[in-house]
């Protein structure tokens, strides 16, 4: 053998390194344009937030002023959403790992609608929200008990409308979870004298807590987010006080954003509120996906 | 002791092998010679994989080891700051324990090799697939068939494609790491025919933990015993007359 | 007054509100604007241009019925003018500003995405690798509205200044955007897939002496194929789907044309746009409901293919015919 000095022709190398240099450079472009995003938000609204603009209502047909009531009917909202998605959500996950005989037709098919769920565009609901929350069961209600609340766009209709579209969010999250538990800790119960439901409910779930406890931040995290979805479920642009009943219509960051910098009378002037109010946005995803991510890496760990 | 026929091809010299703080080869020392069928044996865990594997540099792949020593084919260094590992591993053939047909057909992945650096015209490319096909004894069961996936050869016949695949791109040291470990008797019977005619041609260096299939087709034989090599030697020696009471406490059976 | 807004072009923040008592949302309007550049459109149930509705009075109380036409019939045609004397329903426009934006967000998203994972997955140094991964897929996190925030107020001027174009926002601008949302799914998908390639494949590569982009462009990518494929029609399905980036940078008005500097609408656009506004029960709030239902059934099969027929072969792969 000859001395191994490299043998590859040279357009064969060129060739290589231009393969590497181009995928590198998709990378890092992605990369760049995120920080360029992240950056032109923080340069422009990195001195508008402060403590008075979160916690001040808007002023001047929302030209001036804080945010505070869209801040409060977010929290609202996610809160809603997540009492009324996350039981179902876990109910679901449970029954699919833990009583669904894996390949029943109707465990399949409980799968593939919540993995098509997933990527149903949020319009959809949004629309699935007038129709059947708003014009069903809303219109419904009002019937039976002689108001006429329900059959409107409300807080309560938003939250049932986002709870369904992160309904596989929370799910998948549980799922994870539960199958992390070791069989082995389920037959070491069953074999001590505990029923299926004991097992479930002593040994199983508390492990699953983490699950459920990431599946309903990720859910917060895109409840805060979407816009789409609740358009004309229930979002408004001007409101003189914090919505006191669930009936009630409510602002929202996302939508606030949308508005502000759509249809606002003086663009120039509101530009700051603008970007300001994406940096709260964009903060609060952002800090709900990290608590999220943590959790479950260390729930990975164990 | 082995008297030198052929040349030695592959050498070892004092070398040490740390996968990051751990040492899992001490100071071996051994020649290889060309054209014959070179055996390692030993209990799991002694080393023997990890010393093929350093022959090709198959080991850089792993973060955090270190070499010390040398390893020198024909005389070159492999671990030298000249060498490119990539024409190395070119020179060098390797089958792997459980078979790894890339999933393409039969025929691409015997031209996988060859089309990698250079333009090869279809009608050689032709050529050299029969010739590795028909060399790893596979040729007749899947001459109608070159376009099939891989996949769907069983797994004696996946195995011998593998052979095929390592044989096409012409290296002159072939290294085989437990290859038949995953198959049935009949398709080891058909790779120890295989192994037997191939050293005609090239330098075959084997690990097996079956010790009946070192005696079968290896010349030589070494026994590494938690990273230290025992004993080599000619097999015959090694098998009836051992000089090391390890090597016969193994030989005999008295520990796996 | 003939309305002169046309989408969420915030250069134009001066122009007058919407004709009808309805409140103007953003895009609900189609005539010319202004800008000179802008095409005429040409209303075919009154043979005029817009620019001559101006000089006609609007007072229809004297005028003639306004014809019926079979909703099969409009839903068909080219014009999609919902609030007018004759509401047109055309959903032709609307299918091709989906199809241009979802395209050009395709050719710059899946390449991008997964390039980046071949990257991420084989290429890059370990600590590389625990920066760009995470970094890319922060991404994914990001509200839409922002990403659309982004493109309206940055994105379109950096473009315009670049290219020249006559108008601000359009589908290019929009297919960036929505670019932006195809990404993170591509890489995410892309790279698990490439990850789940098995190992041992990667190994077989180098020690038959090839390098560690050749195993990956030649033997690691076609392994990977069903996998990569899933991705980018999930890519696909989000880019169609995807309703705010859609309003607030791609113009946001029904025209019938193919270009991709000009404005485009999609149809979640057109739905977000103008489902606030619509009366409940109307022929125009039964229209996008249907529009609702097409959206719908188009990432249904979409997502059927990708669990169903993707994940057969991704199996047959590796286990042989």
């Amino acid at each position: 053998m000859n001395s191994i000095a490299n043998t590859i022709p040279l357009p064969k190398r060129l060739l290589g390194f231009f393969a590497v240099l181009l995928a590198a450079t998709a990378a890092f472009a992605v990369v760049g344009v995120i920080l360029g995003m992240v950056g032109t938000f923080l340069m422009n609204g990195g001195t508008g937030v402060t403590w008075t603009f979160l916690s001040e209502f808007p002023r001047n047909n929302n030209t001036e002023g804080g945010i505070w009531p869209a801040l409060a009917g977010t929290t609202f909202l996610v809160l809603l959403m997540t009492i009324l998605g996350v039981p179902i959500g876990t109910a679901t996950a449970i029954y699919l790992t833990e009583f669904a005989r894996q390949d029943s037709w109707f465990a399949r098919s409980v799968r593939f609608a919540v993995n098509t769920l997933a990527g149903v565009p949020s319009i959809v609901f949004g629309l699935f929200g007038v129709g059947f929350f708003i014009q069903f069961m809303g219109t419904g209600i009002d019937g039976f008990l002689g108001t006429s609340s329900f059959g409107d766009g409300s807080l309560l209709w938003s939250s049932a409308t986002l709870a369904v579209l992160t309904l596989p969010v929370v799910i998948v999250s549980v799922e994870e979870s539960l199958k992390a538990v070791p069989r082995d800790l389920r037959e070491a119960s069953l074999a001590l004298g505990a029923t299926r439901l004991q097992t479930i409910v002593k040994v199983v779930l508390p492990n699953s807590v983490t699950g459920i406890l990431t599946g309903s931040i990720l859910a917060v995290g895109r409840g805060a987010g979407e816009v789409a979805a609740i358009l004309f479920v229930g979002v408004t642009y001007s409101s003189s006080s914090i919505p006191s009943a669930v009936t009630e219509k409510f602002m929202h960051l996302g939508y606030h954003l949308f508005v502000l910098s759509t249809q606002s009378p003086d663009v120039d002037k509101t530009l700051p509120l603008q970007f300001a109010t994406t940096l709260v946005l964009l903060g609060l995803t952002f800090l709900l996906n990290l608590t999220a991510i943590l959790i479950r890496s260390r729930l990975r760990k164990r | 002791m082995a008297k030198e026929t052929s040349p030695t091809k592959i050498e070892a010299h004092g070398f040490n092998f740390h996968y990051g703080t751990k040492q899992a080869l001490f100071d071996i020392t051994l020649s290889i010679p060309d054209r014959k069928v070179t055996a390692f044996i030993g209990p799991s865990g002694c080393g023997k994989s990890t010393f093929l594997r350093s022959i090709n540099r198959m080991n850089d792949l792993i973060d955090g080891t270190r070499v010390d020593g040398h390893m020198t084919v024909d005389g070159t260094d492999v671990y030298d700051k000249e060498v490119d590992v990539v024409t190395l591993r070119r020179r060098i053939g390797m089958v792997f324990q459980k078979s790894i047909p890339f999933p393409k057909s039969i025929y691409e992945n015997i031209t996988y090799g060859l089309t990698l650096n250079e333009r090869v015209s279809k009608a050689e490319l032709d050529v050299v697939v029969e010739k590795s096909l028909r060399k790893s004894a596979l040729w007749e069961e899947v001459k109608d068939r070159l376009h099939n996936s891989a996949l769907s050869l069983s797994g004696g016949q996946q195995q011998r494609l593998c052979i095929a695949r390592a044989v096409a791109i012409n290296p002159e040291i072939l290294l085989m790491d437990e290859p038949c470990s995953a198959l049935d008797p009949i398709s080891t019977g058909k790779v120890e025919e295989l192994i037997a005619e191939l050293k005609d041609s090239y330098t075959i260096v084997l690990v097996t933990h079956n010790m009946q299939q070192a005696g079968r087709v290896s010349d030589l034989t070494g026994f590494f015993l938690m990273g230290s090599l025992i004993e080599f030697d000619r097999t015959r020696t090694i098998f009836t007359s051992p000089s090391k009471k390890e090597t016969e406490d193994y030989i005999t059976g008295r520990f796996g | 007054m003939v309305p002169e807004t046309y989408g969420s072009d915030v250069e134009d923040p001066t122009a007058p509100p919407a004709e009808s008592g309805e409140e103007g949302a953003p895009g609900q309007f189609i005539y010319a604007s202004k800008n000179p550049h802008y095409p005429e459109i040409y209303n075919p149930d009154t043979g005029l241009l817009p620019a001559d509705i101006d000089r006609i009075s609007t007072n229809s109380s004297d005028e003639a019925q306004p014809e019926q036409r079979p909703l099969a019939n409009n839903l068909l045609s080219d014009t999609w003018q919902p609030v007018g004397e004759v509401p047109k329903f055309g959903i032709l426009p609307l299918l091709i500003g989906t199809a241009k934006t979802t395209i050009i967000a395709i050719l710059i998203g899946a390449p991008l995405g997964i390039l980046a994972a071949l990257y991420v997955a084989f290429f890059a140094k370990r600590w590389v690798r625990e920066i760009v991964k995470p970094g890319i897929e922060l991404l994914a996190g990001f509200p839409s509205v922002v990403i659309g925030f982004f493109c309206l107020v940055t994105l379109a001027s950096f473009v315009q200044d670049i290219t020249g174009m006559p108008y601000r926002l359009n589908a290019i601008v929009g297919g960036i955007g929505l670019s932006l949302a195809v990404i993170p799914i591509v890489f995410s998908i892309a790279e698990d897939a490439l990850s789940a390639v098995p190992r041992t494949l990667h190994e077989a590569s180098l020690a038959l002496g090839s390098t560690e982009w050749q195993t990956a462009y030649r033997v690691m990518l076609p392994a990977a194929a069903p996998g990569v494929f899933a991705a980018v029609l999930l890519g696909v399905g989000r880019a169609f789907g995807e309703t705010m980036i859609a309003i607030m940078a791609t113009g946001n008005a029904p025209l019938n044309s193919w270009s991709p500097f000009e404005p485009a609408r999609t149809v979640a656009a057109t739905i977000g746009s103008e489902m606030g506004e619509v009366v409940w029960g109307s022929e125009h709030y039964g229209v996008l409901f249907f529009l609702g239902v097409l959206l719908f059934v188009f990432s249904f099969g979409l997502n059927a293919i990708t669990e169903l027929y993707v994940k057969k072969r991704f199996i047959k792969r590796f286990q042989g015919q």
